[in-house]
């Protein structure tokens, strides 16, 4: 790559799709379904019979106004649905009902990234590929499954205030923390809850004007969408770089190969013919309406991050850790409360070695408690259970859960006596003389091997610091 | 048909002899807002009845041909 | 047998509830008269009683005529369309079950323009209506085929839907009564939509009785219809006898340009009769109601053209036999499915929504219908009702406009403004012009319609005007 491709800085805005967790659906009283049987969740409105009508679903507005508010928007007086026109086999009506130019939400901001806007709309139908082609001619069949029609949608679109791939993961699951903390939503990306498109273009570093965008959609993991983000970032750059422009297009990231594809799809240069929903009038949201959404938002996100650094003396890069992983957040709260451990320590143990150990899972996937691991942490604060051993004792309670005390004896994993030490410190100093001999001598970092020999016959249960501080003693007594 | 369209389009473009700047447009004749729906889930109808009506039906659902790649 | 078939719908109604006639006696002799309709004005006949007919409700199981573009339950609801043909709904519309909740009993579908989109019912899939006046000329549209079974004596009443005068124009033509009520004051659920800002259902009568009647049962508020809004008042059954205070503002742009001269002749002598019966005349003008003809041809098959995007063959409806590939099912489906009329305000309305051409024609025909609405509002405080003709001519010739779509939109330059202004209109048959009826259109406020049906009763009881003899 030339150098001048390097002088190129990203642009990345996120248009974000998330299903609300209401009852039934947008505009008919289907309930929402979660991988049922085909087609048991609809009734003639979601299926676009001939004169069935919509009708809003009042928690969906309620949902959508708690998430405008969460993210600082300023809610429009009034706002009204329009008609996004376009033919598709997942779309029974030949449109979609969602909002255009007077949306519920526009101008707000979460951390560092601007809210362009909020609405409200209808998620599309599924389309399953078919067992078999039966009476259609030529290629293949698909079935279309209308038990997600319908489902409310929030779209919310940011401004283009990202600038790299990584910023880019950090916010969204900023934003994902803060919709699970509302619960308006499961945002559960693997299922489709939460669905990221991601608009990608690059520009000279530190002009303000635009470039080109492409679209990269539906990246259905926060990896995924880091690493779409990434590839496209390097083809457009490559494209300057070789003399090219960058063309505007739809594009799919492929997360097994790496690579790139145009999209030719319904979401391809269309019209969509945008005009005012007849059939639904308009939602202006009252006093009530908006008092009863702040008042339904707990503690976000960001709130948490300076509560926990204010009121906790919890360090700020793991207060925010805890705020864009609310599971995390949770965990370490609970943790708090079940034993009145230092906050800190608490914080360091789950922010470093819990989150080592609990790799791509959630907490509550695995069997640790929190109370658990405060009573653990507690046990090496009170010098009772050296912190190797306690490394070990986590990976226990993670795995099978249990409380620290009782693993600890079952595994004889207690602290190494006073005289145990003494008598595996001498062992050790006996079977590595010449080690003795190099400290004597000034090598100081030769007291390594001499410190892993000991803990490796304490198995862990002996304080790496006293270890060394005893062996030098002996050494230099 | 071409024809006829345009001749319809003549006349309906003598609405461009009017001043319309000041406006507004109509896009609802009733003045209601907020009629909203308690969010009370009702009965689906039983898949049978769903599909009776699909000229192709099968695996549960309505069939269609695969839309283009 | 004919004394049977000469009450009207609330005359009958009386009847039955005192026992003087028997409720199946009456269906089966309509239904007789139905199923032998040489008019085309039925599309469907229910071979036996409406099981949810009541003698005991007001509407007492008095057969009703009912639109083909209504749902209802298990029966055929084509929309006179190919495109669903033999559709049988899951559902039944809201207006025929108020109706139904009434005590009504549903007789038939009537034939009707494809999609409710013509004035003289030519545009059907299943054929045209004749007018019982004149078998050679056309009924009107898009309720022809209500309109007709009314006026040849083949059904009591009828039901029907308005969007740019589709109640009104047939019930001129054929010399019956035709009411669009004000927009919501009958719920649009199960009334397969053309044109959702403008569609309303209402009653095709013999009398301005029997259409008060009909109202006040099928009205209402509904929770599946977010536009529907109903009356403030109960609608009342008309007993005015005189016009005595009432002012009738006549627009010069409504009753000049354009009406035939027999028409003419009708309404000059109608505006008299209403001066006879103590009505103050004054003239008004509606500036933008010229422009009627042209906003609703851009808005209704704008909207229209998205309502019929549903029809694509997956769930419901015909499918075509030969495609291959999506796009070409698509295609095909609706190229044999709709009508001609139907394809050109399909792409009359993708046209006026498109990238570009949105604010040139959608937009400015929004706005139209703003000034026309406030020209209305204008009017209103200086007059109660305003009065035109309901159409520029009478019945004409099957066939006559059907190679100029302009000019058969043009039938609809009076009724149209009401529709884009949501107010009310009534039509009543007020007088006969080269042997064919003339109905004369009174238009009030939105929710005026009991001011509406008394004035329209009074001058009916003076016009006098006798309908095709029910032997005929």
């Amino acid at each position: 790559m030339s150098t001048t491709a390097h002088s190129y800085e990203p642009v990345i805005g996120l248009e974000i799709h998330v299903q609300l967790k209401t009852r039934t659906k947008m505009f008919c009283g289907c309930a929402l379904s979660f991988g049922d049987d085909p087609n048991i969740h609809t009734c003639p409105i979601c299926l676009g019979h001939p004169g069935t009508l919509p009708v809003t679903n009042a928690e969906a507005v309620h949902f959508g106004l708690m998430i405008a508010l969460a993210l600082g928007c300023e809610v429009a007086p009034r706002s009204i649905f329009h008609r996004k026109n376009y033919f598709y086999p997942d779309l029974p009506k030949g449109y979609q009902i969602s909002q255009y130019d007077i949306p519920l939400a526009t101008g707000g901001r979460l951390g560092d990234v601007r809210i362009h806007r909020v609405h409200l709309e209808e998620d599309a139908a599924k389309l399953v590929h078919a067992s078999t082609s039966g009476r259609i001619y030529g290629a293949e069949a698909s079935v279309v499954d209308f038990n997600r029609g319908g489902t409310p949608l929030v779209e919310i679109v940011t401004e283009p205030d990202i600038h790299s791939p990584q910023q880019a993961e950090d916010w969204l699951r900023l934003l994902r923390a803060t919709l699970r903390q509302t619960g308006v939503s499961d945002v559960n990306m693997e299922e489709g809850s939460l669905r990221a498109d991601g608009n990608v273009s690059i520009r000279p570093a530190g002009e303000a004007s635009l470039g080109t965008k492409t679209e990269l959609k539906n990246m259905n993991s926060f990896r995924f969408l880091r690493r779409g983000l990434e590839a496209e970032i390097e083809r457009q750059q490559r494209t300057v770089a070789d003399g090219g422009q960058v063309e505007q297009e739809t594009l799919h990231f492929d997360p097994v190969s790496g690579s790139l594809s145009s999209l030719r799809s319904k979401e391809e240069a269309h019209d969509y013919r945008y005009f005012p929903e007849p059939d639904l009038v308009p939602v202006a949201p009252t006093e009530a309406m908006l008092r009863r959404a702040r008042e339904a938002l707990p503690e976000l996100p960001l709130e948490r991050s300076a509560r926990l650094e204010r009121e906790l003396g919890v360090p700020a890069e793991q207060a925010r850790q805890f705020a864009y992983n609310s599971e995390l957040g949770d965990f370490f709260e609970a943790a708090v409360a079940a034993d009145s451990a230092d906050a800190r320590t608490l914080a360091n143990w789950i922010a470093n070695d819990l989150v080592a150990q609990l790799g791509d899972h959630r907490p509550e996937e695995t069997k640790i408690e929190p109370g658990a691991l405060a009573r653990l942490v507690g046990m090496v604060n009170g010098g009772e259970l050296a912190a190797n051993a306690a490394k070990e004792v986590l990976g226990v309670l993670v795995k099978d859960g249990g409380d620290p005390a009782t693993i600890v004896a079952e595994r004889g994993l207690g602290k190494a006596g006073a005289d145990e030490l003494e008598q595996i410190v001498e062992q050790a100093l006996a079977d590595n003389a010449d080690a003795v001999e190099k400290i004597r001598n000034g090598n100081d970092k030769a007291i390594g091997a001499i410190v892993g020999a000991v803990m490796r016959a304490t198995k862990g249960r002996a304080d790496g610091g006293q270890v060394q501080r005893i062996i030098r003693e002996r050494i230099h007594a | 048909m071409s024809s006829e369209l345009s001749g319809i389009l003549d006349h309906i473009e003598k609405i461009n002899e009017l001043d319309l700047d000041d406006v507004a447009p109509t896009s609802h004749v009733v003045t209601l807002e907020n009629v909203l729906r308690p969010d009370e889930p009702r009965p689906s109808w039983p898949r049978e009845r769903v599909l009776e009506a699909a000229p192709d039906a099968g695996d549960g659902g309505f069939r269609v041909p695969s839309p283009g790649g | 047998m004919s004394e049977l078939l000469s009450f009207t719908g609330a005359q009958a109604a009386a009847r039955i509830r005192a026992g003087d006639i028997s409720a199946a006696e009456l269906f089966d002799a309509y239904r007789e008269r139905a199923a032998a309709d040489d008019l085309n004005a039925f599309l469907w006949v229910a071979d036996a009683q409406d099981e949810h007919a009541n003698a005991a409700g007001p509407l007492a199981a008095v057969p009703l005529a009912v639109k083909d573009l209504f749902c209802v339950e298990g029966v055929p609801s084509m929309a006179g369309s190919r495109i669903l043909a033999g559709y049988r709904p899951p559902y039944t519309s809201t207006a025929v079950a108020n109706l139904r909740a009434a005590g009504a009993a549903v007789l038939g579908k009537t034939n009707m323009d494809e999609f409710a989109m013509g004035s003289s019912n030519e545009n059907s899939g299943y054929g045209p209506v004749l007018n019982p006046w004149d078998r050679s000329r056309v009924p009107g549209g898009s309720s022809g085929g209500s309109a007709a079974a009314v006026a040849a004596g083949l059904a009591p009443w009828a039901i029907g839907t308005d969007t740019g005068g589709s109640i009104r124009q047939p019930a001129s033509l054929c010399g019956v009564v035709g009411l669009k009520p004000t927009y919501g004051a009958v719920s649009r659920y199960g009334m397969i939509a053309f044109a959702s800002s403008l569609d309303q259902a209402g009653p095709l009568t013999r009398d301005v009785t029997d259409a008060a009647l009909l109202l006040r049962h099928m009205s209402g508020r509904d929770s599946c219809d977010s536009t529907s809004i109903g009356y403030p008042d109960e609608i009342e059954l008309p007993t005015t006898d005189r016009l005595d205070g009432m002012v009738f503002g006549v627009p010069p742009e409504l009753s000049a340009e354009g009406i035939e001269p027999g028409v003419r002749e009708v309404f000059e002598a109608n505006l008299t009769t209403i001066e006879e019966l103590g009505g103050r005349l004054e003239q008004v003008s509606l500036p933008h109601s010229p422009h009627g003809i042209s906003a609703y041809y851009v808005i209704a098959p704008a909207e229209a053209s998205a309502n019929l995007a549903r029809y694509d063959g997956v769930r419901f409806g015909h499918r075509s036999d030969s495609y291959d590939g999506l796009t070409e099912l698509y295609e095909a489906t609706r190229a044999e499915g709709f009508g001609t009329e139907v394809k050109r305000r399909i792409m009359l309305g993708t046209f006026a929504l498109s990238s570009g051409y949105y604010e040139a024609y959608y937009g400015r025909a929004q706005k139209v219908r703003t000034k026309i609405a406030d020209d209305f509002r204008s009017a209103f405080e200086r007059v109660d009702l305003i009065v035109t003709p309901t159409s520029p001519s009478v019945a004409f010739p099957l066939g006559a406009k059907t190679s100029d779509p302009l000019a058969m939109y043009m039938n609809d330059y009076c009724t149209v403004p009401m529709p884009l202004a949501g107010i009310p209109a009534i039509s009543i048959p007020s007088g006969i012009s080269e042997g064919l009826p003339v109905g004369l259109q009174l238009a009030g406020p939105a929710f005026s319609e009991n001011k509406i049906l008394n004035a329209a009763y009074a001058l009916e009881q003076v016009l006098g005007f006798e309908g095709i003899p029910v032997a005929a």
